[in-house]
């Protein structure tokens, strides 16, 4: 965990609206665990004042890449990045995804929830990957570093109509699935969706979820979490997150 | 030769006048790995109450221009629990630790000041009367200047530990609450604590903080801080201890010139965890540059023509 002035490498449009940043930082790529995310400051000025969360999408050598979407000032700011410019990023945070010995990986993601799974596909190795994919139209369809792409759109204008989580079902339905896991991510109603399907079901199932926060490391206390037991205490999404097993939180 | 950066506040000489602000470093353990935590002045603890208390449910924070608002009330581990987990850590970090205390009742606030008292490694009370986060406390005291008044002469009759009384700046006239803590027995007060400020959501029309109103900090709270100390440094003979969106060493020269014997940062340690140091040496060089050999000449230093 620390703060670098990373340079960056490029800055690819791979769909209106969404980028693929590629950072040259040694020092945090080479700590980084699949799932972890780095907060980073998109300009020196006080406004946008926070840094912002990303998850770390993928990472080859000494170099980061980043998936996100422009959907703020901040996010637009960094879309502007060119070759050479700095950023600020401190990193890397959280608790990332567990790597145990089932033999099946399963990858659920919903829109950008995708941008965790290029580097943990790298980190599975020999298990066999199926990842399934949702949007809400094609255009929210991202299947960079991806295998074995299943996909699914509410309104039906790529692969499979319905909800990532329906079409998991379908899929996973008559399977055994003691020696598979579920790797997921996506905006929280799907979240909630896959929560009661793996209920049901009974598989494994680690999810990585989204917070506003400032910090990104513990101190602010601003991304807290229910526990699905009662305690006196939330989870913070920052520190004890971003993945979480399914069962142990409350969304 | 550097410039001498001690300042005093009541008993307490701090090594230098930058003090990490309560809530914003937690119990020092996280922040420790990005910085030097024995280099700065003083470290205020999250606040801590009697017993622990959850805080508020999710959505706790909301960016807005230059600031953020937070409404995390409260959420600490207890009195006892922080004696046990959290003091040993503190106690070795070689820099000056001041307990923020929270409560309900003034009873709570005299218990809990009691029991830390104590507590060696605690060199100091920051008394929190104007938490705008929670419903009982908090405001309901900072906007009472009888109750900020009792509450410090409760406290100063259980501690001879410095007390810092954190004001609020919702209210009128903040030098007359300065004031009471003062008659009150309080060493020193710290001005400001956060401004009452909302945040909706225009498509669902809801607030976007679950507490419905959150504390505002950071930059854009810098002019209205500097005016408060300034209105409390014209008017009351007490230590300041400066703070409001302080972002670099320039913000922290400017509330010291306004009145302030020492500054807090706040909300830049979540931006910058190494911000307390970068301000330190900042102040290093301005002292250098203006021939200041020591930061306490600086205090109140305003030149303001009548």
């Amino acid at each position: 965990m620390l703060i670098d002035l990373a340079t960056v490498q490029s800055n690819i449009k791979l769909k209106e609206n969404v980028y693929l940043l590629k950072v040259f930082s040694p020092g945090i790529a080479a700590s980084i665990l699949p799932g972890q995310f780095c907060n980073i400051k998109v300009n020196e000025s006080d406004y946008p004042l926070l840094r912002r969360p990303f998850s770390i999408c993928d990472v080859e050598g000494e170099f980061i890449f980043f998936l996100f979407n422009v959907h703020g000032e901040g996010t637009e700011i960094l879309s502007r990045k060119k070759e050479g410019d700095i950023i600020d990023i401190l990193g890397p945070l959280g608790k990332g995804f567990t790597i145990g010995k089932e033999k099946n990986a399963i990858i659920a993601a919903g829109g950008l929830g995708v941008a965790p799974f290029p580097f943990l596909i790298k980190k599975l190795r020999d298990k066999n990957i199926q990842c399934i994919i949702g949007g809400r139209t094609d255009k929210e369809i991202i299947t960079y570093g991806l295998v074995n792409v299943n996909v699914s759109t509410d309104d039906g204008s790529l692969g499979f109509r319905g909800t990532a989580v329906d079409l998991l079902r379908t899929k996973l339905a008559g399977q055994t699935l003691n020696d598979s896991i579920i790797y997921s991510c996506g905006p929280n109603p799907m979240m909630k969706a896959l929560q009661g399907l793996v209920d049901e079901i009974n598989v494994k199932c680690e999810i990585s979820i989204e917070c506003a926060m400032a910090c990104g490391f513990g101190i602010c206390q601003g991304c807290p979490v229910e526990k699905s037991v009662s305690d006196d205490k939330y989870y913070l999404v920052c520190k004890d997150g971003p993945v979480f097993n399914a069962k142990d939180i409350v969304l | 030769m550097n410039a001498d950066l001690s300042v005093r506040i009541g008993k307490l000489r701090l090594k230098n006048p930058v003090i990490l602000a309560s809530g914003t470093v937690g119990y020092g353990n996280e922040i420790s790995e990005f910085t030097d935590l024995s280099k700065i002045g003083a470290i205020i603890t999250k606040s801590v109450s009697l017993n622990p208390r959850k805080g508020n449910p999710p959505q706790r924070i909301v960016e807005t221009p230059s600031g953020m608002l937070n409404a995390i009330g409260l959420a600490n581990v207890g009195v006892e629990e922080f004696i046990k987990s959290k003091i040993p850590f503190l106690t070795n970090l070689k820099s000056t630790i001041i307990c923020n205390i929270a409560a309900s009742t003034v009873e709570e606030y005299e218990e809990c000041v009691k029991i830390l008292d104590e507590q060696e490694a605690i060199k100091g009370f920051e008394i929190n009367v104007s938490c705008p986060n929670v419903k009982e406390g908090g405001l309901i005291f900072g906007n009472d200047i009888t109750a900020v008044a009792k509450i410090t002469e409760r406290v100063r009759a259980v501690t001879d530990k410095t007390i810092i009384i954190k004001l609020s700046p919702n209210v009128s006239s903040i030098y007359k609450f300065a004031s009471a803590a003062k008659d009150g027995g309080a060493d020193a007060v710290s001005a400001i604590n956060t401004l009452v400020g909302t945040s909706f959501d225009i498509y669902s029309r809801r607030p976007k903080l679950s507490n419905i109103t959150g504390g505002l900090s950071g930059p854009a709270i810098k002019p209205i801080a500097l005016a408060k100390v300034l209105e409390i440094s014209r008017n009351v003979d007490i230590p300041i201890i400066g703070i409001g969106g302080i972002m670099n060493w320039k913000d922290a020269v400017e509330f010291i010139i306004c009145g302030a014997s020492a500054i807090q940062i706040g909300t830049v340690n979540f931006i910058n965890p190494n911000a307390g140091i970068e301000i330190i040496e900042g102040l290093v060089s301005y002292c250098a540059k203006m021939n200041i050999l020591g930061i306490a000449e600086l205090i109140a230093s305003y030149q303001i023509s009548k």
